[in-house]
């Protein structure tokens, strides 16, 4: 009787006891997060490094899961291609005789440019590499606006570098793995971005507010600014080159002054990383891998100059080409 | 070599599919569709996956894993660790609680079970971001993403069912 009591009691404490180790673990998980949350928030290194080497273990798995979105886009880009192709070609016999017009002026303006700069014995501008890598991951849903891009390190991709696609800025690199990097879209909350209104030659900085709609802050409240201008990178502070396009402005009310980037940002499929060799503000990445001195162009791919972005007439507003692309 | 030889083999992997499925779903919920504003208004498909399995095989599905598939999405997407890992935890945890009211019932209860937990998931989500990013995030985009994540819940569920038929087989406990 009495073994049988014992027994019993024993089961009955059996249960409460597991019921409490569960609501410990459970408790104990919780406490774990928000610890981890704010030393996330104080931007340890460790917990980075976690991060990278996270990423860079699941790049190549994205990588793969991401080829047949991309054949399917192309897929559809062919069956439409297919089913315009008569309007396209019209449309693109226009633009022919239009770019054949420019090619023209360009060339005169090339030479006239070629013989001014060697009057001035002007100093030639460092031709930027570029790294083209495919977008494998388009992360952090609506709280945190980013890319994963398939190179890293070991393509001498490196943090602060600007990051662009068909012909305007998506943002910076802003952690690089080995073979994997994240690039921060000029859409999300921490992007800032100093720039200059071309047809005003304001100077202004595009704040990333994690809408499609980054503002313009810092710009003068007397300003003439009006939608439909053309925003520039400035170059100021050193983290990007100047002349890259950002994006025209949508909207310009008293209050607040919106853009939209040039570049859809959702539909990004490849991005150029370019190294222009300048990271000026920018702190020096805790972990670079030892440079292979001087970097070798076989490696990080052919060296193109000029970019595919109109790389132009930032510094001088007033230069004939914009005048003449803003009149059109 | 008969069955036998294969049956912890077998056991092991059925073990692991639930664990699988929500990683695949992490995975895919990252791909770069090209669609304007998607990656906005993702589904929050990885939440659907661990409600199926909390109400289904909550043996196969411990909260240290939902923890850990937590952190891994936050090392993905460039959030604070923690952050989803704790989203995760409580709906583990609430569904765990109400799983007796949710499981045998016909679909329907159980889909308005997943109404009531997604809008409370992803509320806090919001909070717990804003809060960390110290501004208030744009509202509108989350609550596509909510609608969007109750409407395809019964495509994710369906498959997880097929699932759950083909590989994993239903709980031993009641």
């Amino acid at each position: 009787m009495a073994k049988r009591n014992a027994s019993i009691s024993v089961a009955g404490l059996a249960v409460p006891f597991r019921i409490w180790g569960q609501r410990f673990a459970f408790l104990g998980l919780l406490a774990l997060a928000f610890a981890l949350m704010l030393l996330s928030k104080a931007e340890t290194g460790a917990l980075e490094r976690a991060r990278t080497a996270i990423v860079d273990a699941t790049a190549p798995v994205l990588d793969v899961m991401s080829r047949p979105v991309e054949a399917g886009q192309a897929a559809a880009q062919s069956v439409e291609s297919y089913f315009v192709v008569r309007a396209e070609n019209i449309r693109l016999r226009e633009e022919n005789e239009r770019l054949l017009r420019w090619m023209l002026m360009a060339q005169q303006l090339e030479v006239e440019n070629a013989t001014l700069r060697a009057q001035l014995d002007f100093v030639p501008e460092i031709a930027p590499r570029a790294i083209t890598a495919r977008v494998v991951a388009d992360t952090g849903g609506a709280f945190f606006h980013s890319l994963l891009i398939n190179a890293g390190a070991r393509h001498f991709v490196q943090r602060g570098q600007a990051v662009v696609s068909h012909g305007g800025l998506v943002g910076r690199v802003a952690e690089v793995g080995d073979r994997s990097a994240r690039v921060l879209l000029l859409t999300d909350l921490n992007s800032r971005i100093p720039a200059i209104v071309e047809s005003t030659g304001d100077r202004v900085i595009v704040t990333g507010n994690n809408t499609p709609w980054p503002t313009l802050t810092y710009l003068a409240s007397n300003s003439p600014v009006s939608a439909g201008d053309r925003v520039l990178t400035s170059g100021h502070g050193g983290v990007f080159p100047p002349g890259l396009v950002i994006g025209v402005v949508a909207e310009a009310s008293e209050t607040r002054v919106t853009i939209q980037p040039a570049v859809p940002l959702s539909q990004v499929s490849e991005a150029r990383v370019l190294d222009y060799g300048v990271n000026g503000i920018l702190p020096p990445p805790e972990q670079v891998p030892a440079r292979i001195a001087p970097r070798p162009a076989d490696l990080a791919g052919p060296p193109v100059s000029p970019p595919d972005v109109p790389a132009a007439s930032a510094a001088s507003p007033a230069s004939p080409a914009a005048a003449a692309e803003t009149a059109r | 070599m008969n069955a036998a030889t294969f049956a912890p083999v077998l056991e092991i992997s059925r073990r692991v599919v639930p664990g699988l499925t929500i990683l695949l779903l992490i995975l895919l919920a990252q791909l770069p569709l090209p669609l304007p504003f998607f990656p906005d208004i993702t589904p929050a498909l990885p939440l659907m996956a661990i409600y199926y399995w909390v109400v289904f095989r909550p043996d196969l599905m411990p909260r240290i894993l939902v923890f850990a598939l937590g952190l891994f999405q936050d090392a993905l997407i460039g959030a604070p660790f923690g952050l989803t890992a704790l989203i995760y935890l409580l709906a583990h945890g609430f569904v765990l609680n109400q799983r007796r009211f949710l499981a045998g019932k016909p679909f329907w209860v159980f889909w308005a079970g997943f109404a009531i937990v997604t809008p409370v998931a992803m509320f806090l989500n919001w909070l717990l971001a804003s809060i960390l990013r110290g501004a208030i995030l744009p509202t509108d985009v989350v609550l596509m993403s909510m609608l969007l994540t109750v409407i395809m819940f019964p495509a994710i569920a369906w498959a997880l069912l097929h699932c759950q038929r083909w590989l994993v087989g239903s709980a031993e406990t009641p």
